[in-house]
C-alpha cells in the first residue's frame, strides 16, 4: 500500500488544480455571458481579418 | 430626429484616455446580431472596443476620448436596426451579482471537498467490510479532516452568517439547525479521528453543504436574471426632457441628468418626465397615469405637476423640484410609511417550520443521549448516537423544500412575463381570495385608442389616421396608431389648438376639433352616445366622421376577470377616476362592487375594511396614487407601465398589454404553494423514518449519506413539477371568450 503515499497527494493536487482553474475562470469573467459564448464560437471573425 | 441626445452623464472616463458607455439593447434575437452590432460599431472612428453580452442584452462600448460622441453610437445602432438605451447599473443588481459569484465560489469549494472526501470515504466503507488496516483508515480520516475543515470554514459562510444574523435578532431560521448540525458533526468526526474510530461523518457534512449551496445558488441566479431583465426594462423606459441651459439654449437630456432647480421645457403632446412646478405657460394636462383621473386638469404658473402626466395643448416651462415635495407625493409617502409600519412582517412558511423544527430535533437528540446513558451505554457511545440523530435530521431536504420550488416557479412566472420583487410572494399569492383592481392603466391600457372603429368607414379611418401622423396632439397619436400606411401626407399643416389639414388630390382633409372640421352636428350625436370619450372630428371634402378616443380595456380584460370570478375570486374596482367613468368599465366586466373618486387614503381604508372581514386581498394597480394601497394589501401586482414608486411597492410586476399574467400568477403561485407543502411533507416523512433509525443507533455514515442525498433528490424532483402544467389544470383550456375580440371601452 506504499503507492498511496504519492497517489493520494497526486489525486488531491489534480482536484486542487481543477478548483483553481474554475476560480480563475470565474474571476476572469468566463461565465458573464454564457449564451453569447455558445454563439460566438460559430462566427468566423478570425477569417475576415 | 434632428435633436441629439446629450448622454454625457452616462459616459465613464477611464484613466487610459478612453470613454466607456453601457447600453441596454432592444431587438436582439439571433446570433448574427452579435457580429452585426460589434462589427458595425468597430467601423466607427475612434471605437476601441464594443462587446455585446448576449445573455443580458447589454453592450459595453469604449472609444478614445473626444473622437466620438455617445449619441453617435446610439444613432449608429439605430441605423443598424437596434434601439439602444443608456444604462446605469443599479446598486441592487451589482450586489446580487457579487453575491452570486461568492455563492458559486463556495459551491465550487464544497464540490471539490465533497468529491475528494467521498473518494476517501468510499474506500473506508469498502475497507471496513474487507481488509483495511487501522493505520490506513486513520490516514484517510486525517486526510478527510484536512480537506473538510478549511472547506467547511469557507463554504459554510453563507449559512454561518445567516444563522448569526437570525440569532442576533432573537429569531431562528432554517440555517440555525443546519449550522448546529454541521458544527457538531464536524467536531464529533475530529474527535473520532483522534480516537481512531471506525466512523467519521466528514463526507455527510460536506455533501450537505454542497446540496444546500446548490439550492442557494439557483435561487440567487434566478433572482439575478429577473433583476437584469428588470434593469433593462427600466433603461428602455428611461425618459428624456428638454433642459433649458443658463444661456437659454435647449438641450435634450435623459431625465437622470436633471437636477433640482433645472428648468425644463415641455411642449404640447409630450409626457412630463419630472416632478416640478410650472414657472410659465399654461396648459391642460392628463394625469391619468398618476391619479387615475381621466379628466384633464388645467395648470398655470405655480401649479405642481408630476412625472408621467401628459401635456396637452400649451408649452410649459417647469422648475424641477426634488421628488417628494409635491402635495400628492407627500401624502403618498406618508401613507406608505404608515402602511409599511402597519403591515406585520409576514413569517415565511420555511421559517415557521424552522421555529418548530429546531427545538423538536434538539430535544430528540438530548432525549436520545439520556435514553442511551440510562440504559447503560457509555457516555461516549451515547453522545455519538445523539449526534447522529442531529446529523440525519439536519434539514437538508427541509431547507431545499421551499427554495427549489421558488426557483422553479419564478422561472415559470418569468416565462409568463411576471417578475417577482419579493421571494415570499408565492405564499401570499396562493392565499388570495379577493382581487382589487385599479381602473386607469390597470384594467385599461395606459395609452389611448380609437374605440368606435367598427362604426367608421375603413377608407375614412385610414385617411384620418394617416393624416394624424402629422399631428403632435396626444389624441392624434391614438388615431395615428391605426394607420397602415405609415407615410404622412405631404404638406400637412398643423394649426395649434385646432387640428391638422392637408390637401390630398385637390380635396381638403381636416382632422381636429369638431369646429375646425365643421362637424359639430355629428360630434354632438357621438358625444351623447358616449359622453366619457374624447371626440376627434375628421372631414374629407363633404364627408364627416367622428372618432371617439379613450383608454380602452386591456384586450383580454373581460375574459380574465370573468374567468377569475367564475373561480370564486371576489373582484372589485377601486379607482381614483370619476364614478361616471368607472361605471361603464365595471358594467362591461360584470363587477358589481366598485368605487370611483377614491383618494389614496380611501383606497387604504377600503382595503383595511376587506382585511377586517378576514379576506386576503390582491391589489393590482399602477398609478402613483395606488402605491400606498399596494403596500397595504396582502399582496400586490402592478403592470410594467406603472410609476417607479408604485412598482417598487408591488410584490410582482407584469409585462405586456394583457391582463392574463394576473391570472397566471395566481395559478402558478397556488401550484407552487401546494408543492412547497408537499415537499415539507416529504421531508417530514423522511424524518419520521430516519429519526427512529438514528435513535436506535443504526445510522452509519453510509446510511446518512444515502438518506440525505435520497431525500434531497426527491424534494428537488418534486419541485421541478412547478414548471410544467399538470394536465388536470384547467388553465390549458382556451377560454371561449378569448376567441371573441373583447369590445373596447364600454
Amino acid at each position: 500500500m506504499d503507492v498511496l503515499i504519492y497517489l493520494v497527494p497526486m489525486a488531491l493536487l489534480l482536484g486542487l488544480t481543477g478548483l483553481a482553474a474554475f476560480m480563475w475562470s470565474l474571476k476572469n469573467g468566463q461565465y458573464d455571458d454564457v449564451q453569447g459564448a455558445a454563439l460566438r464560437v460559430l462566427s468566423d471573425d478570425d477569417v475576415r481579418k | 430626429m434632428t435633436e441629439t441626445l446629450d448622454l454625457s452623464i452616462y459616459v465613464k472616463r477611464q484613466d487610459d484616455g478612453t470613454s466607456h458607455l453601457d447600453l441596454a439593447i432592444e431587438g436582439i434575437d439571433c446570433a448574427a446580431c452579435i457580429d452585426e452590432i460589434e462589427g458595425g460599431l468597430c467601423r466607427l472612428p475612434g471605437v476601441v472596443e464594443a462587446r455585446l453580452n448576449y445573455t443580458n442584452h447589454r453592450l459595453a462600448v469604449e472609444w478614445r476620448d473626444g473622437e466620438l460622441s455617445p449619441a453617435a453610437v446610439v444613432e449608429e445602432l439605430h441605423r443598424l436596426g437596434y434601439r439602444a438605451h443608456p444604462f446605469q447599473s443599479r446598486l441592487v443588481e451589482e450586489e446580487e451579482t457579487r453575491r452570486a459569484k461568492w455563492l458559486l465560489k463556495c459551491l465550487a469549494v464544497a464540490g471539490f471537498a465533497s468529491m475528494n472526501i467521498m473518494l476517501l470515504a468510499v474506500s473506508v466503507w469498502s475497507g471496513n467490510v474487507t481488509d483495511i488496516t487501522p493505520e490506513i483508515r486513520d490516514f484517510f480520516h486525517w486526510l478527510a479532516a484536512l480537506i473538510a475543515l478549511p472547506a467547511v470554514a469557507y463554504a459554510g459562510q453563507p449559512f454561518f452568517q445567516s444563522a448569526m444574523g437570525a440569532l442576533r435578532n432573537g429569531r431562528t431560521n432554517m440555517d440555525v439547525p443546519i449550522v448546529i448540525g454541521i458544527l457538531l458533526a464536524l467536531g464529533m468526526s475530529v474527535v473520532e479521528t483522534i480516537n481512531s474510530a471506525e466512523h467519521t461523518y466528514f463526507d455527510s457534512v460536506v455533501m450537505l453543504l454542497f446540496f444546500l449551496l446548490c439550492g442557494r445558488y439557483l435561487d440567487q441566479a434566478m433572482r439575478r436574471k429577473t433583476r437584469a431583465v428588470a434593469g433593462n426594462l427600466a433603461a428602455y423606459r428611461a425618459e428624456v426632457a428638454h433642459r433649458i441651459e443658463d444661456n437659454g439654449e435647449v438641450v435634450l437630456v435623459p431625465t437622470a441628468a436633471l437636477k433640482t432647480g433645472n428648468r425644463v421645457l415641455v411642449r404640447p403632446g409630450e409626457r412630463i418626465a419630472v416632478d416640478g412646478v410650472v414657472i410659465s405657460g399654461s396648459s391642460e394636462i392628463d394625469e391619468s397615469l398618476v391619479t387615475g383621473e381621466t379628466a384633464h386638469r388645467a395648470v398655470r404658473a405655480e401649479s405642481q405637476v408630476y412625472a408621467g402626466s401628459m401635456n396637452y395643448n400649451g408649452t410649459l416651462t417647469l422648475r424641477v423640484t426634488a421628488s417628494g415635495k409635491g402635495t400628492l407625493l407627500d401624502e403618498v409617502e406618508r401613507l406608505l410609511e404608515n402602511a409599511a409600519a402597519a403591515k406585520s412582517r409576514y413569517v415565511q412558511l420555511a421559517d415557521r417550520v424552522a421555529k418548530v423544527y429546531a427545538p423538536v430535533v434538539h430535544t430528540a437528540a438530548v432525549l436520545t443521549a439520556i435514553a442511551w446513558i440510562s440504559s447503560g451505554a457509555s457516555v461516549h457511545d451515547s453522545l455519538i448516537i445523539a449526534i447522529s440523530v442531529l446529523i440525519i435530521t439536519c434539514p437538508c431536504a427541509l431547507a431545499l423544500a421551499v427554495p427549489v420550488v421558488q426557483v422553479v416557479a419564478s422561472g415559470a412566472l418569468f416565462r409568463a412575463g411576471v417578475f417577482l420583487n419579493a421571494g415570499d410572494a408565492f405564499e401570499r399569492l396562493a392565499k388570495v381570495d379577493t382581487i382589487v383592481f385599479d381602473k386607469t392603466g390597470t384594467l385599461t391600457l395606459p395609452t389611448m385608442s380609437v374605440v368606435n372603429v367598427g362604426d367608421l368607414e375603413p377608407a375614412l379611418l385610414q385617411a384620418a389616421s394617416r393624416l394624424a401622423l402629422s399631428s403632435h396632439h396626444p389624441l392624434a397619436a391614438a388615431v395615428a396608431q391605426m394607420a397602415q400606411d405609415r407615410r404622412p401626407y405631404d404638406a400637412a399643416v398643423e394649426e395649434p389648438g385646432q387640428g391638422v389639414r392637408a390637401i390630398v388630390g385637390e380635396v381638403e382633409m381636416r382632422l381636429g376639433s369638431p369646429v375646425f372640421c365643421d362637424a359639430e352636428g355629428v360630434a354632438k350625436e357621438a358625444a351623447e352616445a358616449d359622453p366619457t370619450a374624447s371626440a376627434i372630428a375628421f372631414s374629407w371634402g363633404d364627408q364627416r366622421a367622428v372618432l371617439l378616443v379613450r383608454q380602452a380595456l386591456r384586450p383580454d380584460a373581460i375574459a380574465v376577470v370573468t374567468e377569475l370570478r367564475q373561480r370564486g375570486f371576489d373582484c372589485r374596482i377601486l379607482s381614483g377616476d370619476r364614478p361616471e367613468a368607472v361605471a361603464p368599465i365595471a358594467a362591461a366586466l360584470g363587477i358589481t362592487m366598485w368605487n370611483g373618486g377614491c383618494k389614496p387614503a380611501e383606497k387604504i381604508e377600503a382595503l383595511e375594511a376587506l382585511k377586517g372581514e378576514g379576506r386576503k386581498v390582491l391589489m393590482v394597480g399602477d398609478g402613483l396614487n395606488d402605491a400606498p394601497a399596494l403596500a397595504a394589501a396582502h399582496v400586490s401586482l402592478s403592470p410594467i407601465s406603472a410609476a417607479d414608486l408604485t412598482q417598487a411597492q408591488a410584490d410582482a410586476v407584469f409585462l405586456g398589454d394583457r391582463l392574463k399574467p394576473v391570472q397566471e400568477t395566481i395559478e402558478i403561485s397556488r401550484r407552487a404553494h401546494s408543492l412547497m407543502r408537499q415537499n415539507l411533507g416529504i421531508a417530514l416523512v423522511y424524518n419520521l423514518i430516519a429519526v427512529p433509525l438514528a435513535f436506535f443507533g443504526y445510522v452509519t455514515p453510509l446510511v446518512a449519506a444515502l438518506a440525505m442525498s435520497g431525500s434531497s433528490t426527491l424534494v428537488t424532483l418534486n419541485a421541478l413539477r412547478a414548471r410544467g402544467r399538470t394536465p388536470a389544470a384547467p388553465a390549458e383550456q382556451t377560454n371561449p371568450a378569448d376567441a371573441v375580440p373583447a369590445p373596447q371601452g364600454a
